[in-house]
């Protein structure tokens, strides 16, 4: 669960407002696309949540964890209550799918037993069974994306959040993709899916929340990204 | 920290090494390469300090007996005379071997009719520090039965002077050397982690903790460190073994005698090792420092 009361960032090398007031807030098992041009402050919205930047003012609360007073050394444990997945996949060349996946695990703890008994399991969700052994370097655009998938997945998290994971796609890996996301939403985990992709959101029936110049300026049920892109 | 995610971070640390080769091999023959360089340096100085030290010993200082005393009467200052302060050692000569190792220099028609009554009883006596030879001549020359004293103080002074010119000069080079060797040394390392920060990013992006990424940089700067030390360690050993090999057998062994591999191997070794070790595992974790800061 996300919870933003009037968010303001400031970045001071450039003096750049960022966020200017930004209200917003993110239930529990919701689907939401957050959507705006460039510059208009979605990526400071995602390092708000991952705790890579903190706010110069407001309220920013993720997953009960107060993001603006949080200690640096429950980082950690706060991240782990979420899945993170990004344009360029970020998958660790030199590992394998299964240990791309297992990693994961490994840095929280999980006992051997548990990695043996969950990897497979989201392996099958993202619909990569059967490719375990391959290295990412091996595998199309689509399915190294389904491996960061089955990588946020692996610990449980309460939240996925995906920082444009269809940009490095084609239209039908994108809505294909976009289709997964909406199985593991149906499963309980809550999403927050950032895009510019217009057809994409309006493929999907699903509350879209529209950022420009640091501000929320409309979020809607509707399912519809109304906002033109110049 | 569960017993089994200790291990799984050791095989980590391990398999990193390979995993980025040609990055370790790198780091571990720049290790090798100035802990070489620096090790020579210090080895010259060392061998530089004891040749200087070894010429010292040999500057003698020679108290003559007042030449009333029997040889029984300059035999009894022996124990006085020891136990002056800055005395190494004290060798009494009497008159005939005086005669003698004054004749054996020079032709005998030259010394026909010179009996050993022309010579006196005396002392050789070295000293611990050749700096106090001052205060050492005129300690001797107090003790009640000692007519004179010779000793070179101007060589002394001398020799002093070389060896503290020598010393500092050794002191600054090693120094330098040392910085810059640390300055290569760290660097290498930052180079090899920094193709890793994304891995570093996606760990902390996944929610591991600090002490999690750092503790394989810190077994693979172990590892690396103990490897580089070592080998620059048996390098310099053969190098060593080589070179006063030839300065023992040349000519300039007659003038110069070296330190002993059997007295320099052991602290070699824990000077390589450890700097090695040091520069491996803080290098390591410092170059991670930044990428941990998300």
């Amino acid at each position: 669960m996300v919870e933003m009361k009037d968010v303001k960032v400031v970045y001071r090398s450039s003096d750049i407002v960022a966020l200017d007031g930004v209200d917003m807030t993110i239930n529990e098992g919701e689907f939401v696309f957050l959507v705006g041009p460039s510059g208009s402050g979605k990526t400071t919205i995602m390092k708000l949540i991952t705790g890579e930047l903190r706010a110069d003012d407001g309220e920013v609360k993720v997953n009960d964890y107060d993001m603006r007073r949080i200690k640096r050394r429950k980082l950690p444990k706060m991240r782990r209550t979420l899945g993170v997945i990004f344009q360029d996949y970020r998958l660790i060349e030199n590992m394998n799918v299964y240990d791309n996946v297992a990693f994961a695990m490994r840095v929280v703890g999980a006992s051997n037993r548990e990695i043996r008994r969950r990897v497979p399991y989201v392996l099958e969700l993202v619909g990569l069974d059967g490719r375990e052994k391959r290295l990412p370097k091996e595998l199309s655009g689509g399915e190294q994306q389904r491996v960061a998938i089955a990588r946020a997945l692996a610990n449980n998290p309460r939240m996925i959040v995906a920082d444009e994971p269809t940009g490095n796609l084609d239209p039908v890996r994108s809505l294909e993709l976009m289709l997964l996301f909406e199985k593991i939403n149906e499963l309980g985990t809550t999403i927050l899916v950032v895009t510019h992709e217009k057809e994409l959101v309006n493929a999907f029936a699903k509350r879209v929340v529209t950022i420009d110049n640091g501000r929320v300026i409309s979020d809607g049920m509707d399912g519809y990204y109304s906002y033109e892109i110049e | 920290m569960k017993l089994n995610r200790f291990f799984y971070l050791i095989r980590e640390g391990f398999r990193s090494i390979t995993t980025h080769g040609f990055m370790s091999f790198a780091s571990v023959t720049i290790i090798m390469a100035c802990l070489i360089i620096m090790g020579s340096a210090a080895l010259l100085t060392l061998n530089v300090d004891a040749a200087i030290k070894s010429l010292e010993d040999q500057n003698e200082v020679v108290a003559f007996v007042d030449e009333s005393y029997t040889e029984e009467q300059a035999r009894a200052l022996e124990g006085e005379i020891a136990a002056i302060d800055n005395i190494s050692s004290v060798q009494f000569v009497d008159r005939v071997t005086a005669m003698n190792n004054f004749m054996g220099s020079y032709s005998e028609s030259l010394m026909e009719g010179i009996d050993e009554t022309v010579f006196r009883h005396r002392y050789v006596v070295q000293l611990t520090d050749i700096s106090l030879m001052a205060q050492t001549k005129a300690a001797l020359e107090a003790v009640e039965g000692i007519m004179k004293v010779n000793a070179h103080l101007d060589y002394a002074k001398t020799f002093v002077t070389v060896r503290n010119v020598v010393s500092v000069i050794a002191l600054v080079l090693i120094a330098i050397l040392a910085f810059i060797s640390v300055f290569i040394m760290t660097n290498t390392i930052k180079l090899a982690t920094f193709n890793r920060r994304e891995e570093i990013a996606i760990m902390k992006m996944v929610g591991a903790t600090n002490g999690f990424i750092r503790l394989p940089f810190v077994i693979e700067g172990l590892v690396l460190g103990i490897l580089g030390g070592g080998l620059a360690f048996l390098a310099e050993l053969g190098l060593y073994r080589l070179v006063t090999g030839r300065v023992v057998g040349g000519i300039t062994g007659a003038i110069f005698s070296v330190v002993p591999l059997s007295q320099v191997a052991l602290p070699m070794f824990i000077a390589f090792v450890g700097t090695g070790v040091l520069v491996g595992v803080f290098g390591g974790v410092n170059a991670i420092r930044n990428y941990l800061k998300v």
